[in-house]
């Protein structure tokens, strides 16, 4: 009796069906891109330069503290490169991370008034993340050529797998903590927290044999399970990796442990999603 | 309870009730404590109680009541920007919704970029807004603000142009709150005119306002709301009677 109007074309308003319908209105999503690239530097003179600068600096204070004056470049070939590598895969994902988490709050006025996708919003962050990652991949990959870059398929894989496991596992957090943070805004504060932990919890400033060494096999394992991790090496493993003399030590079965660390993404993709389907409904009446 | 008009309803509302929790607290440890203390930082209020109506194909009803009654709430849960705690809301077909002033206009976007991203959110395609991008500039009477950021516009302009947007989306119900009253008295006569077009069209509408004489012109059907409650569903006229009642 409840459910015969249904069948006559009757729809409960404000129940979508989550991420699939982002996927279904890619004009909308492209727009909220735009708009989000757009309002994020506006009234600033450097403009959207500031999201270079922001790397350029990072990598120039780690390049001097660790490896000049620790003596990396000494003890690894192509260190910069090594770092620069990493980084741009941490930065993808704690900007991911990070706007997504912010992105429901701060498109409050839209969520409270008008009835969308509201999974719209942690995606759209996660595309600008992505859009202003390329860039940074594209002068890592200019720098590579340039002192004799030659990668092998399997490498060229790995790169694509690595973004595609930040990418997943970023818009998961961000729909989790998205989520969260309407009711509780200690969320946005934690995943700074969070962003802070992940540089330094992967091997991006120093390679992972250091841990190798310090840490019980057992431990090892946790810290390479970590999905990061796994993306950080897939970095190594196909930018900086074919521009040194291929001696180094990689972590073994890598391209295995990239399709492990894609599932635990998809998991934690499928959990945000879920949770935030859980809180979504209350969303307009608490922002 | 036999509904004969339900096979040409576009919007049922079945025994919805709306609550509000009002919370006293935005922080974990503020959470922490009162969970320590036993105390609830929480107070619920009823804002609709066991609402139940259809609202059928082509009709256009003008929801009536005082302020703080609950009439935006419901528009919102019609519109699912909310969703009721109890009870049942359907819709049949696409709804273009005006609920409060300005509703998904970002104010760092100009007008024109406004107008294609609220399009988009109503559920329009690029080449729909393409084509009818000039007629919605026309009909709002912006002129040249189009190209200025939204924030320098008045309050007035807001409402044109988000009114512009919404009525030349393909639509099947059409929910106003509160924006009619807004513009100027050409625009308000402009608004009238093309909202009558839609219902001789058969589109269905809601309509909230508080300029009684013009909704009530407007719409055939009332249905007044006092604390939550319908206590009056009829004749538009006899609604707006029963309301200055008391
Ligand atoms: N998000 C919310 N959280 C808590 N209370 C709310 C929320 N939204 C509305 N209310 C409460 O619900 C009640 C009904 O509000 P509503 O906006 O529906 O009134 P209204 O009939 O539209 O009034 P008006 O004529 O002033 O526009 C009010 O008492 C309001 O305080
Ligand atoms: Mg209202």
């Amino acid at each position: 009796m409840i459910t015969a109007p249904q069948n006559r074309g009757f729809v409960e308003p404000g129940h979508g069906s989550g991420l699939l319908d982002v996927g279904r209105r890619r004009y909308l999503l492209s727009l909220l891109v735009r708009k989000e690239v757009q309002v994020r530097y506006r009234g600033s003179v450097l403009g959207w330069l500031w999201s270079y600068v922001k790397p350029t600096f990072q990598f120039l204070v780690f390049f001097l503290a660790l490896g000049v004056f620790l003596q990396q470049n000494r003890n690894m070939e192509s260190y910069p490169i090594y770092l620069f590598s990493g980084l741009i895969v941490i930065n993808l994902f704690n900007e991911a991370f990070g706007n997504g988490t912010r992105s429901i709050v701060d498109n409050g006025a839209l969520i409270k008034k008008i009835y969308l996708p509201r999974e719209m919003f942690p995606v759209s962050s996660t595309i600008v993340a992505f859009v202003n990652f390329l860039p940074q991949l594209v002068v890592t990959l200019i720098v590579c050529l340039l002192v004799g870059w030659h990668p092998e398929p399997t490498q060229i894989l790995g790169l694509v797998l690595g973004m595609l496991i930040v990418i997943v596992l970023s818009t998961g957090l961000g729909m989790l903590f998205g989520a969260a943070n309407v009711s509780f805004r200690d969320s946005q504060n934690f995943v700074e927290l969070i962003a802070l932990v992940a540089t330094w919890a992967s091997p991006v400033l120093y390679p992972w044999t250091t841990v190798r060494k310090v840490l019980p096999d057992w431990l090892l394992q946790i810290y390479l399970v970590n999905p990061l991790t796994t993306a950080v090496e897939l970095f190594h493993a196909g930018l900086w990796f074919p521009t040194t003399s291929e001696t180094a030590d990689l972590p073994p079965d890598l391209l295995l442990k990239g399709g492990l660390a894609l599932v635990i993404a998809v998991i934690v993709l499928l959990l945000g999603q879920l949770v935030f389907r859980r809180l979504e409904g209350r969303f307009a009446q608490d922002l | 309870m036999p509904r004969t008009s339900e096979t040409d309803a576009r919007i049922i509302v079945r025994n919805v009730d709306k609550r509000f929790v009002l919370r006293h607290t935005h922080s974990l440890k503020e959470t922490f404590i009162s969970l320590i203390r036993r105390k609830s930082l929480v107070t619920t209020f009823e804002a609709l109680h066991d609402i139940d109506f259809e609202i059928g194909e082509g009709e256009s009803v003008a929801l009536l009541g005082f302020n703080g009654s609950g009439k935006s709430t419901l528009l919102k849960l019609m519109s699912g920007v909310l969703r009721p705690d109890r009870g049942q809301i359907l819709t049949r077909g696409r709804i273009a919704g005006l609920i409060e002033v300005g509703a998904g206009f970002h104010p760092d976007l100009s007008g024109r970029e406004n107008v294609y991203l609220n399009a988009a959110i109503l559920g329009m395609s690029r080449k729909e807004v393409d084509e009818r991008f000039d007629d919605i500039v026309a009909f709002s009477e912006i002129g040249d603000f189009i190209d200025t950021e939204v924030k320098h516009y008045s309050s007035g302009m807001f409402v044109r142009l988000a009114f512009a947007v919404a009525i030349h989306t393909t639509l099947d119900i059409m929910l106003v709150d509160e924006v009619l009253s807004v513009g100027d008295e050409p625009f308000q006569k402009k608004c009238i005119a093309k909202l009558r077009e839609l219902q001789s069209q058969g589109k269905t509408m809601v309509v909230v306002s508080h300029d009684l004489d013009t909704v009530s012109r407007l719409c055939e059907r009332g249905i007044l709301i006092n604390k939550g409650r319908v206590v009056f569903d009829g004749g538009s006229a006899d609604a707006v009677a029963a309301m200055r009642a008391g």
